[in-house]
């Protein structure tokens, strides 16, 4: 026992770092409590600790080593390293703010934003929607059901990696079959990736194949939790099919839809191997979205490590906020977290 | 879980039985054949291109079927050093299964049962390190691998998978976990259980499902991953698949025969397995989303 209550003052300490806004209910008394709160908790404590010990090591750590990285001018050249014995010191300094006046006063910084949302937007609009219309055309009884279902789910078996090579050849511009579709048919060929607006359209397309079949599962799983009382009472009173939908799937599917909008959000914001391994995000940088300019930064040319960082940091507080403000407009709709 | 849906789930298609018109039929079936052909196409045209002849690639006509060989497979596994990758790949996602499952089932069974103070704040913890982008971390990421000499090391890439991996896991647990009735905890407490021993021997063996999920999602994560490898994996040996496939298809040299017959390798056995698990997965997941 010695040595439990050890580690959960151990564990204890971990958490108060992450629990600031959450302790409210766990402190309203003095010592007496925190003992008996100690021994009430100590084994779900103890079940949580490797994760938040695993979370503080390999994620807390570089993400302050990442902020303080971003108020230096740290690069590849600055940056202190061993070449055989001879250690070379760091030479960066403290600059405070300047990467982000940098970043956020360059019009690069918005062009890329305004491309990011758009991205963003876009692929999850188009794989909510036509993952929801396609759930609900395989939620009826029909002949090949299972077929289509199982061909429908296909890509998502595809591991991105290979999508995406997969696409740059259908794309490429010589020998790519979606060219030699067109000449078949008559048109010229279209030089795909090498368009900033094709290229653009180009993998917003390979997102939407590769993500509609996670959205598609998603929501059939939610409509087939419906129960079908409400549909035959609905039906019962005369509902037509669109009132139906309107107030019985659409309501029904509201907590997956917010937990799989959420999640499919922050995938595609950060959706890194597709743009960087179809495009380059060429041609020239335009279909950069901020993830993989940040990846360029810090590691082709000379490695910026401080701008690439700052990029980062920018990236996540747009990512916190988006969360906080969707959860908040959940919140008001009375969802429970 | 499973019976709970099913029951309504099958009145309900008991129910909507009501006749569908002719036209409405086809237009269905078209639109399901219409999204089907689009879904596989690419697969097959890549299971296609890969078994023409070493340059059948090189052509800009629409041709199915070239002269049908194995030739660039064997080339993949002789002539390259794909063979190598593919075990690194192999070892770096299984290590990462094992590890990732063990640390996220822990975790989603205390999130999931116990009320404890800094509950909300592991749960923060678990959805915003979800949102972590690879750019803030992988610089002082790979300057801590370097300091600890884990760079083009198996174990560096391994740890840095945990870090996309385990929080993601974990969520997935918890829905699950949540769908498992309480009462069954009370009876092993009952039973003179403890809290590890009712997690160890009673629940976990319930949700066996929920690991294989988790367990197959992980691997995925780990298996398709492409900015750590790139960065962390430099070595010709060393190299995962990821990393790899892109000395295939470089900005001088190009053999889209090798990587099309490499890509059919890699995301044969990835499907296979995935059809096998993909029933399983729905529900894993939609516990996971309609219970948080």
């Amino acid at each position: 026992m010695a040595t439990s209550t050890g580690r959960v003052t151990g564990t204890a300490r971990d958490r108060a770092a992450g629990a600031d806004g959450a302790r409210g209910r766990g402190r309203p008394k003095k010592a007496g409590p925190v003992r008996r709160s100690m021994s009430q908790h100590w084994y779900a404590w103890a079940m949580v600790a490797p994760v938040v010990v695993v979370t503080a090591a390999l994620i807390g750590w570089p993400l302050v080593r990442g902020v303080y990285l971003s108020l230096t001018d740290a690069t590849e050249a600055t940056m202190g390293r061993t070449i055989g014995v001879n250690v070379i010191p760091s030479t960066y300094g403290f600059t405070g703010l300047d990467n982000y006046v940098d970043i956020l006063t360059s019009g690069l910084f918005w062009d890329k934003l305004i491309w990011t949302v758009i991205w963003t937007v876009a692929c999850v609009g188009l794989h909510y929607g036509l993952g929801l219309g396609l759930a609900l055309l395989l939620n009826r009884k029909m002949r090949f059901r299972s077929v289509y279902r199982l061909m429908l789910i296909l890509p998502w078996a595809i591991p991105s990696f290979v999508a995406a090579f997969i696409w740059r050849y259908l794309y490429n511009s010589d020998y790519g079959v979606i060219n030699a579709m067109l000449k078949a048919a008559g048109l010229g060929a279209v030089g795909w990736l090498d368009d900033p607006t094709t290229a653009k359209l180009a993998v917003i397309a390979v997102n939407v194949w590769v993500g509609v079949p996670f959205m598609m599962v998603a929501m059939l799983g939610g409509l087939q939790s419906i129960p079908g009382e409400l549909y035959e009472a609905a039906e019962v009173d005369g509902a037509t099919p669109w009132q139906r939908f309107r107030h019985i799937t659409v309501p029904g599917l509201r907590i997956v839809s917010s937990t799989v909008v959420l999640l499919g959000t922050i995938w595609t914001f950060n959706m890194f191997p597709l743009i960087f391994l179809i495009t380059g995000g060429g041609p020239g940088s335009s279909t950069e979205i901020l993830v993989t300019y940040a990846y360029r930064e810090a590691f082709t040319g000379i490695r910026n490590y401080s701008g690439s960082a700052a990029w980062g940091v920018i990236i996540l507080l747009l990512l916190v906020v988006m969360a906080l403000v969707y959860r908040r407009a959940l919140r008001k709709q009375g969802e429970v977290w | 879980m499973s019976t709970a849906t099913a029951g309504p789930a099958r009145r309900r298609r008991a129910r909507s039985r009501e006749e569908r018109g002719i036209g409405s039929s086809i237009l269905l079936h078209g639109t399901l054949i219409v999204a089907s052909l689009i879904a596989l196409f690419p697969i097959v045209w890549l299971v296609l291109t890969s078994l023409k002849p070493r340059d059948g690639w090189l052509s800009s006509e629409l041709k199915f079927f070239d002269n049908s060989s194995l030739d660039n497979y064997t080339r993949v596994l002789t002539e390259t050093q794909f063979p190598n990758w593919l075990l690194n790949s192999v070892i770096i996602a299984g290590l990462t299964t094992v590890i990732g499952v063990f640390l996220a089932s822990t975790t989603g069974y205390a999130i999931s049962r116990f009320r404890f103070p800094g509950y909300r704040g592991v749960m923060w913890m678990l959805l915003i390190t979800q949102m972590f982008p690879v750019a803030i971390l992988i610089v002082p990421l790979y300057n801590l691998m370097a300091g600890l000499g884990l760079l083009n090391q198996i174990p560096g890439l391994v740890i840095a998978y945990m870090t996309v991996a385990v929080p993601f896991c974990a969520w997935m647990m918890k829905g699950y976990f949540d769908s498992i009735p309480r009462e069954i905890d009370q009876a092993g407490m009952i039973d003179g259980l403890t809290p590890f021993g009712t997690f160890w021997r009673v629940i976990l063996p319930l949700a066996r499902p929920s690991i294989a999920v988790t367990a197959f999602y992980s691997f995925m994560t780990a298996w398709g991953e492409v900015a750590y490898a790139s960065v962390f994996m430099t070595g010709e040996e060393t190299r995962t698949l990821a990393a790899g496939l892109q000395q295939f298809v470089g900005q001088h040299w190009s053999d889209w025969g090798l990587l099309t017959a490499s890509a059919v390798l890699i995301a044969l056995p990835a499907a296979v397995v995935f059809l096998l698990v993909q029933r399983h997965l729905v529900a894993g997941l939609t516990a996971g989303a309609t219970k948080s």
